[in-house]
């Protein structure tokens, strides 16, 4: 990562393998080994790891009270 | 790749297939607004693992596709001009304004240059001091963070051969308009994930409640269409019509602060129109007047006009969803990629080129 | 690829004197005289160049001869894994190979922009030879140009190629069938994405290396085994779908593939995600997909793994019996769709 400024803050983002220089200027929370969402060369937010397994946690619930309604497995 | 296979899993895509089956049970029409989700769905067939009486319905974000043909016009105007360096996303490169496209104007003897970001245009002017150095600055909020922030650099770094020519169109005013139409199909919608990514979810509250209708802020991997869709579908079941997060892993309900910030500093809301559409009150960035040095439909006096689309595209009720790109007579036979009538088959993000590249020009392929 | 000529060692021409091509050395003059006899006459040194005619005299080994060219245009001339040079040498070798033919000689035309570095010039012809070297192919004829500065892109080169068909069989897209296996001979989209790595504008740090090579000795391999191969095409522009999109085309045939079962390396992927590209549209420079009957696949693959060890040939789907022709995918998510070719030129030129 470079610059002083925020605002002109760049870094060096890895996707896969690939790495390219990327403007940080909107990620000032932004630390090395954060993952997130780049377009056209701007960091635009950070990805929540937290957030992450979101989707197959969703389908567990969804599971779940599905077979409270059926009065169980 | 972290954070994108997982979300191409299979076997979970059945079980979410297989949920909404089991919650729906009456006919429901979703639009995904965003381009980059429609090819998700075409690209992976999503619309083929849904219950048949849940349709999707195709939406107008796809920036390239609603630029107007004035301004593609105007950008070839300038691309033409001696001592000018001309810069676009790949995209807009190939989209046909009234009698030719940007690449065409390159063969002719134009400078015309692919970039990936604005800045690169920045960094070009300033290595071309001699030349005139013009930006298309197409997108939705999701691009206006970095258009802004090249003007922003360009004006503290006194780049003064710079400017771009803007065509930035805003989410929420389209889907209100879509909405008041009386041909309006649609029930729920899934938002732009990257578009909420910098300016947040609050803006849609108002929309849900005033329209009733749900609004699921959702991603672009064939899970989060996925889940975006149960989740909305849950919503019609329940006549719930909120605003909801399915992409919470890169969206805030305040957005980006940073980013908003800047545009706000850079850019003032304008009325826009959109191709296919029509003008929107306040569904436009321009430059603010402090920036006004920096727009080149200002530097180069173009003249605003009005121009004909081509009869036969349909693009206006592909982006509306009125109407199915191979519903349209010219889909696969006057209009191709090759030759495309409109921009809805030029863009990547083009429901019409979706259609054309994964599903052929026929109908659905029965393998 | 051994380089078995140091391009940093003392160039042959004075650098001193002209450290860039200039107009007189297209001229036919003494300039242009001591250009071939120093440089291209020096790296590709053989009997039959050597004998300084208008035209190479040939003996040819009896049976039927297989003729090919090609244009190189790629930019830019040096990339990771390979150049214009060596590119021009193994694509010729490999076009080739796909009719099942023992690549022997090469003409090598040169058209060099005014103002190209000798320097540069010189690395790319040592490459060629040691390409040459490598595929067991001489160059025996060529021709020099000059074009004006501005008018050339540094260097383009044509190559044309003979080879001897050692074998009886047809191949080509009249000869597939349906039911034969699609077989690809290793991951995708190396070249296209290494070359995109250094374009200026859309450059990033990568180590994806070009996987430009030939691809002769394998196919050889496969005929000396009394594999009965049905068709073999190289994946170049347009990657695997313009391969299988043309040859489902002429053979009428439908193609039938596994998204699943097709490599495609991490970093490839991740590049082609961030550009928006599709590695199945992506250019290869060492890569070709071959269709056998089924009965002959496994031995095919593993005659082709035997030889390999930085990719895996693999079995991609098969052939169908269904009209029209196209190409079918069967995506990872389990729908399936139409695989279609590239439509137009958003790629800065590959190759």
């Amino acid at each position: 990562m470079s610059g002083d400024e925020p605002l002109s803050r760049t870094g060096k983002v890895d996707f896969g393998g690939i790495v390219k220089e990327v403007c940080l200027a909107y990620v000032p929370e932004a630390k090395v080994g954060d993952y997130v969402i780049v377009h056209v060369g701007f960091a635009l937010s950070l990805v929540e790891e937290s957030e992450a397994m979101q989707v197959f946690q969703y389908l567990k619930e969804m599971d779940e009270l599905a077979g409270l309604k059926e009065g169980g497995p | 790749m972290k954070y994108l296979d997982e979300y191409r899993d299979a076997g979970t895509a059945r079980q979410y297939a297989r949920e909404i089956a089991r919650v729906t049970t009456r006919p429901w029409s979703i639009m995904e607004v965003c381009g980059g989700q429609t090819h998700s769905i075409l690209k992976f067939g999503i619309d083929q693992l849904l219950p048949q009486r849940i349709t999707l319905i195709h939406g107008p974000g796809c920036p390239v596709c609603v630029t107007p043909l004035e301004l593609i016009d105007q950008a070839l105007e300038i691309a033409a001009r001696p001592k000018t360096i001309f810069c676009s996303f790949g995209d807009m490169l190939r989209v046909p304004g009234s009698r030719a496209d940007l690449l065409s104007v390159k063969a002719a003897g134009g400078d015309v240059r692919m970039v990936y970001s604005p800045l690169d245009a920045v960094r070009i002017a300033a290595e071309n001091p001699g030349s005139e150095v013009v930006f298309f600055a197409v997108g939705f909020e999701t691009t206006a963070p970095a258009t802004a922030m090249a003007v922003f650099q360009a004006a503290r770094k006194g780049v003064r051969n710079f400017s771009i020519l803007v065509s930035h169109v805003l989410v929420p005013p389209a889907m209100e308009a879509l909405l008041s139409s009386p041909q309006c199909r649609v029930q729920g919608f899934l938002a732009a994930g990257h578009v909420c990514a910098v300016m947040g979810c609050a803006e849609y509250e108002p929309i849900a409640a005033k329209y009733h209708v749900p609004i699921v802020v959702t991603g672009f991997e064939p899970l989060d269409i996925l889940q975006g869709v149960l989740m909305c579908v849950c919503q019609l079941e329940q006549g719930r019509a909120e605003v909801e997060n399915q992409y919470a892993r890169a969206v805030r309900r305040t957005g980006n602060p940073a980013a908003r910030e800047l545009i706000s500093q850079v850019f003032t809301v304008v009325p826009r129109k959109w191709r296919g559409v029509g003008e929107i009150p306040k569904s436009g960035l321009g430059l603010r007047e402090a920036y006004g040095a920096f727009d080149a439909a200002k530097k180069f006096g173009l003249t605003d006009r009005a121009v004909a689309e081509p009869a036969e595209c349909l693009s206006g009720l592909v982006l509306q969803g009125q109407i199915k790109p191979p519903e349209c007579p010219a889909f696969g036979k006057n209009c191709t990629p090759e030759h495309p009538l409109g921009a809805t088959m030029v863009s990547s993000e083009g429901a019409c080129a979706a259609y054309y590249r994964y599903r052929g020009r026929a109908a659905e392929v029965t393998v | 690829m051994g380089d078995t000529l140091n391009f940093n060692a003392a160039c042959p021409i004075p650098i001193g004197q002209y450290p860039r091509i200039q107009l007189a050395h297209g001229g036919g003059g003494k300039l242009m005289h001591n250009l071939v006899e120093g440089m291209f006459l020096k790296a590709f040194g053989n009997e039959t160049l050597d004998a300084r005619h208008d035209s190479a005299v040939l003996n040819m080994p009896p049976g039927r001869l297989a003729f090919t060219t090609d244009s190189y245009v790629v930019r830019p001339l040096i990339f990771p894994g390979g150049d214009i040079g060596s590119m021009s040498v193994f694509g010729t070798v490999n076009d080739l190979a796909m009719s099942g033919a023992k690549p022997l000689y090469l003409s090598a035309a040169f058209i060099l922009e005014e103002g190209l570095s000798m320097e540069t010039l010189w690395q790319i012809v040592c490459s060629m030879r040691a390409a040459a070297d490598r595929c067991g192919v001489q160059i025996v004829t060529g021709d020099t140009k000059v074009v004006d500065k501005g008018k050339g892109d540094g260097l383009f080169i044509n190559t044309a190629g003979i080879g001897v068909m050692e074998h009886a069989l047809l191949i080509g897209p009249a000869s597939v069938r349906a039911g034969d296996a699609i077989l690809i001979s290793g991951d995708l989209g190396r070249h296209g994405m290494a070359v995109m790595s250094v374009r200026q504008g859309l450059g990033f740090e990568a180590t994806l290396q070009s996987d430009c090579a030939p691809v002769a000795a394998p196919v050889l391999e496969l005929l000396a085994a009394g594999i009965e191969i049905h068709c073999l095409r190289d994946l170049t522009r347009g990657g695997l779908a313009s391969a299988l999109n043309e040859i489902a085309q002429t053979a009428r045939l439908r193609m039938l593939i596994e998204e699943k079962l097709i490599p495609v390396r991490e970093d490839v992927h991740a590049a082609c995600e961030m550009l928006g590209l599709d590695p199945l549209l992506v250019a290869c420079e060492g890569r070709f997909v071959a269709f056998v009957p089924p009965k002959d696949a496994g031995r095919a693959l593993a005659i082709l793994n035997g030889r390999q060890t930085d990719t895996a040939a693999v079995c991609i789907g098969e052939v169908g019996s269904q009209t029209p022709p196209m190409v079918v995918l069967r995506t990872v998510m389990g729908p399936s769709r139409i695989l279609d070719m590239a439509s137009g030129e958003q790629l800065p030129r590959i190759c």
